[in-house]
C-alpha cells in the first residue's frame, strides 16, 4: 500500500493535447484552433508558457528565414543547405515542407509585434547571414505565448508529464498522458483523441564543463530534460538519428552565441597564434569526410573538429576578434544585444572579467553534447511526411504522425529534419496541429480508451520516489548519503559521468568505440534499475526525477544509435575510434530504433535516406 | 550567475515562482520571501529578475568562472515597451543600453477563431492558415515540379 495512494487525481477530456508549451508547443495550438475552431485544444506544460522552452530566455535573430517575398532564397536552396550541414543524411521531404510555410509565420510573428531590424534602404529584413534575420527578441517568447494562451481552450501550466497512455485495445494508438502537479502534487489524467508532442530536446546528458553552483550555465536550457524523446519511445515510437547529438563552437563559459558577430560583424577567428586554422585544415576533412569537405559553407560539425583540434595541438585558446570589427556605436549596441537578448550571462562573463569586446578578443570553445531535432542536428521520432512530396515510404498517415496512431510531434521530437529553429519549430507545430485536427475529423465516433488498471498502476510509479524518500529518511541522521535511495541529482551526475567516459563526451574530445558504448551500457543498465530507488524531499524534487528517468531513457537510445551507426558521419561532434571515416557505401541512412513496450526489448536498422531536390 | 533576493526588498509576491523555467525560485518558509533552492540548475534567464516588482532578485556571476565585482541589471517596461540594460564592471566601468522588445500592444494579438472558418474541404491542402496570403508569394511552393521519387 503506498504511502501517497490517496492522492486526488484530476481527469482531462481534450480533443487536441499538446505537450510542451515551447515554439512547437505554441504553433501546434494556434494551428489547432484555426482548423478546429470549435474542437477543445489543451496545452500542457511543465513551467509557465510566458517563460517556458528554449527561447524563454529570447533570441537575437531567427535562424529560418527564406525571404520568398524578395526572392532571396527558395525552399530548395535550403534543402540543399541543410543537406550539406548534416553531412547528406536529412528527410528533405520534412525539411522542404518547413522551408515553404515558415515566411508566413515569420509575418504573422512581425504582425503579432516582434520588432525586426530592417535594412533602411530596402525595407527589407536586416539579414544576419543567408538564412537569418535579426530581431529585437527579447519578449519573443511572452508575444508567441500570447497567441497560443487566446488559442487554447486550457492552458495547463507547472504540470509534469511523465508518461503517454496507449488505447487499451490497441497499444499502437494514443490515448493520452498522464503528469502530476508540481505545486499541488495532483495526478492529472489527459484523455485526448490526438495528442502532439512538442516537449524539449536533451542537456545534461554529458557532463557539462562547468562545474557546481555553474552546472546550470549549459548552452542549451538545463531544463530541456529530452521529454521530447523519453515520452515518445517509451510508447513505442521509431527513433531515429539519435546518435546525431550537437556540439556547439560558442563563447567559452556563458556559451554566447556566435551568429551575429561572425556572419552580420564579421568578427573573424583564429588559434592563439593569430592563424586562420579552418582553411589550413581542408586536406584533413577530405581524409575524414571525403566529397563532403567541400561542401559550402563548411558544415558546422567540421567547424567544431577543426576549432577542437587546435585545442588538443595546444594551440588554443581560439578566439574571437570582436575588437577588430567594432568601429562603430551601432555594431557596439548589436554585439551587445545580440547577449542580453538571449545570453545574458556571457554579458556577466565580460563585466566580471573586464572583457571590452571593443578591445579584447574573446574565447570560443566546443561545448558539451547535447540531443535535439531542431538546430543544426535531427534526432527524433520518425514521422510521416507531407502528402504532396514525401516519397511512398515516407509516409504512412497524417503529416507529423509518428508511427504510433494518433502520435504526432514537433520540433525537437521530430527527427531527420534540421535548422528548424524556432520559426521552423513553430511552423512545424502548425503543421502537426491542422493534421492533428483533420485526423480528429476523421476518427468519428471511434474513439480511444485509456486502461483504467493502468493509470492506477502509474499512480503508483509516480509518486514512487516521494515514498522512496520518506522511508530512507528515516534511516539515517541527516544529509544525503543513503543505502537506500539516491537523490535525482545524484542519479543525473552519473548519468553525465558515464555518458561523457564512454559515449564520447568532452573529456575524451568526443571519443568513443564498441568497447566503450558496451561498457558503458552495461553502467547504464545498471543506472535505469536504479531509477526504481530514486528518492524525491519534494514535489520539485519529484519533478527532477522524471526528468532523470526522461534523459536516462534518451540517453539509452543515443548510446545504443552510436553503437550501430559504424563510421564517423559527423567528425566534431563524435568519433568512433574503431571507424574513423565517413563510409557513405555502408551508412548513407538513417539509423532507427525501436523499443518494444511488451518484451523491453531494443530493435535496431537502417532507414532509407532519398534525395529529393537536385 | 545565479540569481539571489535581497532580503530588504522582497515582500514574498511569489510573482519570481509563478515564472521560473526552471522551478528554483521557491518561497522560503521562515522568512516569507523568496530565493533559489537550486543555483545549479539556473539558466541566468533573467525571468525572474524582470517579473520583480521589487526590483529584489539579482544575479552574482557563476561561481566556478565569474570574477566577483560585477553588476547586470535591467529594467523591462511592458508599457512603454522598452528594457533598459546597465553593466558594471569589476573594474567599474558602466555601459548602458535600451531595446525595443514589442511594437504591438500586450493582448493585441488577433486569436485564430476571430478569422473567417476555414472553407469546407480545405482541411486536406497542404496550406496553413492564412496561407497564401501570409507567404506574401503568389502560391505555396510544390516539390512535384522536381519530380520526387514515389
Amino acid at each position: 500500500m503506498s504511502l501517497f495512494a490517496s492522492r486526488k487525481t484530476r481527469y482531462v477530456d481534450t480533443d487536441i493535447l499538446v505537450i510542451g508549451g515551447g515554439f512547437g508547443g505554441c504553433g501546434a495550438t494556434y494551428e489547432s484552433r484555426y482548423w478546429g475552431h470549435d474542437l477543445k485544444i489543451t496545452l500542457v506544460e511543465k513551467a509557465n508558457i510566458e517563460r517556458s522552452g528554449a527561447v524563454a530566455h529570447g533570441l537575437s535573430a531567427i535562424n529560418c528565414y527564406m525571404g520568398m517575398r524578395w526572392n532571396e532564397n527558395r525552399p530548395e536552396d535550403f534543402v540543399r543547405y541543410v543537406r550539406g550541414d548534416l553531412m547528406g543524411l536529412v528527410r528533405e521531404d520534412l525539411v522542404f515542407d518547413i522551408a515553404r510555410h515558415v515566411d508566413s509565420t515569420v509575418h504573422k510573428f512581425e504582425e503579432w509585434g516582434l520588432p525586426f531590424f530592417k535594412n533602411e534602404a530596402t525595407g527589407r529584413y536586416l539579414r544576419e547571414g543567408k538564412w537569418q534575420v535579426l530581431i529585437h527578441g527579447e519578449s519573443y517568447k511572452p508575444i508567441i505565448a500570447e497567441a497560443a494562451r487566446k488559442s487554447a481552450s486550457e492552458v495547463f501550466n507547472r504540470i509534469m508529464v511523465t508518461h503517454l497512455l496507449p488505447d487499451r485495445n490497441n497499444p499502437e494508438r494514443i490515448a493520452g498522458a498522464i503528469g502530476f502537479n508540481v505545486r499541488t502534487g495532483e495526478l492529472h489524467v489527459f484523455r485526448a483523441k490526438a495528442v502532439i508532442v512538442a516537449a524539449g530536446g536533451a542537456s545534461h546528458i554529458f557532463r557539462p564543463r562547468s562545474i557546481g553552483e555553474g552546472a546550470g550555465r549549459t548552452w542549451y536550457a538545463p531544463w530541456s530534460s529530452a521529454s521530447a524523446y523519453g515520452l515518445v519511445l517509451k510508447a513505442g515510437a521509431r527513433m531515429v538519428q539519435m546518435e546525431n547529438r550537437i556540439v556547439l563552437a560558442r563563447f567559452k563559459d556563458g556559451y554566447g552565441p556566435v551568429g551575429a558577430w561572425s556572419l552580420l560583424l564579421k568578427a573573424p577567428t583564429t588559434n592563439a597564434y593569430g592563424e586562420n586554422y579552418e582553411a589550413a585544415r581542408l586536406d584533413e576533412f577530405k581524409a575524414l569526410v571525403g566529397k563532403y569537405a567541400e561542401t559550402v559553407p563548411l558544415p558546422t560539425c567540421l567547424r567544431c573538429h577543426a576549432m577542437l583540434e587546435e585545442i588538443k595541438a595546444g594551440r588554443g585558446p581560439v578566439y574571437m576578434h570582436t575588437e577588430r570589427v567594432l568601429d562603430s556605436k551601432e555594431k557596439e549596441e548589436i554585439g551587445w544585444e545580440d547577449f542580453l537578448d538571449m545570453t545574458i550571462g556571457q554579458a556577466v562573463v565580460w563585466a566580471s572579467q573586464n572583457i571590452d569586446p571593443k578591445e579584447r578578443p574573446s574565447e570560443l570553445i566546443t561545448s558539451e553534447p547535447y540531443i535535439m531535432g531542431s538546430h543544426a542536428t535531427c534526432s527524433g521520432a520518425w514521422a510521416s511526411g507531407p502528402e504532396d512530396c514525401a516519397p511512398d515510404d515516407y509516409q504512412w498517415g497524417y503529416n507529423r504522425m509518428m508511427t504510433v496512431t494518433g502520435l504526432f510531434g514537433s520540433g525537437d521530437t521530430i527527427g531527420g529534419s534540421a535548422h528548424k529553429f524556432s520559426s521552423g519549430s513553430f511552423t512545424e507545430g502548425r503543421i502537426a496541429g491542422k493534421a492533428a485536427v483533420r485526423y480528429v475529423a476523421e476518427q468519428g465516433k471511434n474513439l480511444p480508451q485509456v486502461d483504467e488498471a493502468q493509470i492506477r498502476q502509474l499512480g503508483q510509479v509516480l509518486f514512487k520516489p516521494l515514498e522512496n524518500y520518506e522511508l530512507g529518511r528515516a534511516e539515517i541522521v541527516a544529509g544525503t548519503v543513503s543505502p537506500s535511495y539516491i537523490t535525482p541529482l545524484q542519479g543525473l551526475q552519473r548519468l553525465e559521468k558515464l555518458m561523457d567516459e564512454y559515449v564520447g563526451g568532452i573529456s575524451t574530445f568526443y571519443m568513443t568505440s564498441a568497447p566503450m558504448l558496451e561498457r558503458g551500457l552495461e553502467l547504464l543498465t545498471l543506472l535505469k534499475e536504479d531509477l526504481a530507488h530514486l528518492g524525491a524531499e519534494s514535489l520539485h524534487q519529484l519533478q527532477r526525477a522524471w526528468e532523470l528517468d526522461h534523459r536516462v531513457w534518451t540517453a539509452e537510445a543515443v548510446l545504443r544509435h552510436t553503437l550501430y551507426r559504424q563510421e564517423t558521419r559527423w567528425p566534431g561532434y563524435y568519433y568512433r575510434g574503431d571507424f574513423p571515416k565517413l563510409n557513405d557505401a555502408e551508412w548513407h541512412a538513417f539509423t532507427a530504433s525501436h523499443y518494444d513496450t511488451e518484451s523491453g526489448e531494443w530493435e535496431m536498422g537502417k532507414l532509407p535516406v532519398h534525395q529529393i531536390v537536385e | 550567475m545565479p540569481t539571489f533576493t535581497y532580503m530588504s526588498r522582497c515582500d514574498g509576491c511569489g510573482q519570481c515562482v509563478d515564472i521560473c523555467p526552471s522551478d528554483i525560485m521557491h518561497i522560503d518558509p521562515v522568512y516569507r520571501r523568496s530565493f533559489n533552492i537550486e543555483p545549479n540548475f539556473c539558466w541566468e534567464c533573467y525571468s525572474c529578475v524582470k517579473a520583480c516588482p521589487q526590483h529584489a532578485i539579482d544575479v552574482r556571476g557563476y561561481a566556478d568562472f565569474a570574477p566577483l565585482g560585477h553588476s547586470v541589471r535591467v529594467l523591462r517596461d511592458e508599457k512603454t515597451r522598452i528594457i533598459t540594460w546597465k553593466i558594471r564592471y569589476r573594474d567599474g566601468r558602466l555601459k548602458e543600453f535600451t531595446f525595443p522588445i514589442r511594437t504591438t500592444p500586450w493582448g493585441s494579438i488577433k486569436p485564430p477563431f476571430e478569422y473567417a472558418p476555414p472553407m469546407a474541404g480545405s482541411l486536406s491542402s497542404p496550406l496553413l492558415a492564412h496561407e497564401p496570403e501570409a507567404l506574401m508569394v503568389v502560391a505555396l511552393p510544390a516539390l512535384s515540379a522536381l519530380g520526387p521519387q514515389h
